[in-house]
């Protein structure tokens, strides 16, 4: 007869966070930060896989860890959020309303199943002005925490977070605030305790757009990217001013685009999203 | 939606599992109750109970589409409305127009909306714009024993086609019949009480490759001949200043016409009945 072990519940719990711990820190990592035109999200990401995504109007959801179980969150969060728009008003669909969800349900997962979700979540709601900016942060055993204006999530996420501490401002354009982002993602990882430098290919990069009426989320990826990463002028800052949200950008400018379904997409024939069966160890 | 209340507090799994990209669908196990169609109605016709809403006219143009709907509702002989707005977005490169039941109609484009937009952000990607047509095809066939009864809606699909090889197809047009039969049209189309002679009003001027101001021009002058003719269609109503809701779709996406843009034209249509009556 096998022989039944006691395990204290405080073992039990420790044993569970070190394991969605050490599957976190095992992926690449991302930060959301506010800037004065928006919320800013970014994660370094070399897969078509997207980390980073559109929940509603005005609320963004990024996330870190195993592929599979922030791929069920997102979609819950996008069905929720349609469902209670469609039933009340656009305007009914706040990010703490999500955040609540994601935290119940993450926390229930932490304390009912044998392994838990291995995954930290950010939504991010964008307001008028940076102070009405809304950043949570949902980790893997439930809890939730109201962040200030940036949030790093993933491994080495204090490290990150200490450089973007130091020089995050809200008052802080696009390009700004990207070069802070990519330079704060790039100041771990590299050999010996270098800091890497991480090109427009390692990077997915999406603003959530105050200025944009409806739907204020697009990417920023190609060669929009490449301008603000590495090139002289500001091309996307001028962009971002005050274009209506329901007509995309012209099909042949390099503008950031309008969301995950921009005409960019379609042109680049971009692989779509895999369904919820693919593993990836959160790179 | 009294299956959400798991007391884990989790979020129902049919929210999380893979299941599948249509808001639809989903509604249809989460709240069906929200779903048009779905609902018991007494025997007997019901198709005065509530308003109607009338023409709609589309017009494939060089550039992408043009969709025009005149802004009146009725009921029986009276006016229900005279400002009501039929011709919405559905996403960013197409249009949607309704006639019919007017409640009906306009839940079934809302519905469709947030169809559209839902797909876009579960699967990173738009749907094709025959995958729309069909969307809604299937939409309208969930209606079918409400039409029966009286409350039949059909609505009017138009877009800019991204995929399309060729220019001369970027705008397409969809029309519909009450059991969700789904036709694609050629050049231009009508639907609604009006539309007889909104059609007669088209094909006399529709040339193919139309600029898009020349469609906007037909779209008014098709609605004005519906509204000569057709009762429940309204025409310009130069004392309120109420003007036809018509919108355009093309590679810069859907662009409504602005008050000023819609009164010009129309004040140029009325001027020109004004000498010829018959257009």
């Amino acid at each position: 007869m096998a022989m039944q072990f006691y395990a204290s519940p405080e073992q039990v719990q420790r044993d569970r966070s070190d394991y969605a711990r050490k599957g976190i820190a095992r992926g690449r990592s991302a930060v959301v930060l506010t800037y004065e035109g928006g919320i800013l999200l970014v994660a370094e990401n070399i897969t078509t896989l997207r980390k980073i995504s559109e929940i509603y109007d005005k609320i963004g959801f990024a996330a870190v860890g195993r592929y599979n179980e922030f791929e069920s969150l997102r979609r819950a969060g996008i069905r929720m959020a349609d469902v209670n728009g469609y039933s009340y008003d656009r305007r009914d669909v706040t990010g703490r309303f999500l955040a609540n969800a994601f935290t119940q349900t993450l926390g229930a997962i932490f304390t009912e199943t044998q392994k838990p979700y291995e995954v930290e979540i950010c939504i991010a709601q964008v307001g008028s002005s940076p102070e009405h900016d809304e950043l949570y942060r949902i980790t893997y055993d439930g809890s939730v925490m109201d962040e200030p204006g940036f949030m790093a999530m993933g491994g080495q996420a204090e490290a990150i977070s200490s450089v973007l501490r130091e020089r995050h401002e809200s008052t802080a354009d696009l390009k700004t605030a990207l070069h802070l982002a990519a330079e704060a993602l790039g100041s771990v990882g590299g050999e010996n305790g270098q800091t890497r430098t991480l090109d427009a290919k390692m990077l997915e990069v999406a603003v959530l757009d105050r200025r944009r009426k409806g739907r204020a989320f697009r990417r920023i990826q190609g060669t929009s990217l490449l301008t603000l990463l590495v090139g002289e002028k500001d091309v996307a800052e001028k962009d971002l001013g005050d274009v209506d949200a329901a007509p995309p950008p012209p099909a042949t400018t390099d503008k950031p685009t309008v969301s995950a379904a921009s005409e960019e997409d379609v042109a680049d024939k971009d692989p779509a999203e895999p369904a919820d069966g693919v593993n990836g160890d959160g790179s | 939606m009294a299956k959400d209340f798991d007391p884990s507090g989790r979020v129902p799994d049919y929210f999380v599992n893979a299941g599948t990209s249509s808001f639809t669908q989903f509604l249809s196990h989460v709240s069906p109750e929200l779903l048009p169609g779905r609902r018991p109605l007494p025997p007997g016709l019901s198709g005065d109970v509530a308003p109607h809403g009338t023409t709609i006219v589309a017009i494939a143009t060089a550039d992408g589409v043009v969709m025009g709907g005149d802004r009146r509702a009725t009921m029986g002989n009276l006016i229900a409305s005279r400002d009501i707005e039929k011709v919405h977005p559905a996403d960013s490169y197409s249009l949607i127009g309704i006639a019919g039941t007017a409640g009906i109609g306009i839940e079934l484009m809302r519905l469709f909306q947030v169809e559209l937009e839902h797909y876009e952000k579960i699967e990173g990607t738009m749907l094709s714009t025959d995958g729309k047509a069909n969307r809604l095809a299937g939409m309208v066939r969930q209606n079918l024993g409400a039409a029966m009864q009286g409350l039949a809606v059909v609505p009017l699909f138009a877009g800019y086609d991204l995929s399309a090889s060729d220019p001369a197809k970027m705008g397409r047009i969809f029309s519909f019949d009450v059991a969700g039969g789904l036709y694609e049209e050629t050049g231009y189309d009508s639907i609604g009480s009006g539309s007889l002679f909104a059609k007669s009003s088209m094909k006399k001027k529709y040339r193919p490759g139309i600029s898009t101001e020349d469609a906007i021009r037909l779209a008014v002058e098709a609605l004005y001949d519906a509204a000569d003719d057709d009762t429940a269609t309204g025409g310009p109503d130069l004392t309120r200043k109420i003007f036809p809701v018509v919108m355009t779709a093309t590679a810069n996406g859907t662009h409504r016409l602005t008050e000023a843009e819609i009164t010009a034209v129309a004040e140029l249509v009325v001027a020109g009945r004004m000498e010829n009556p018959g257009g």
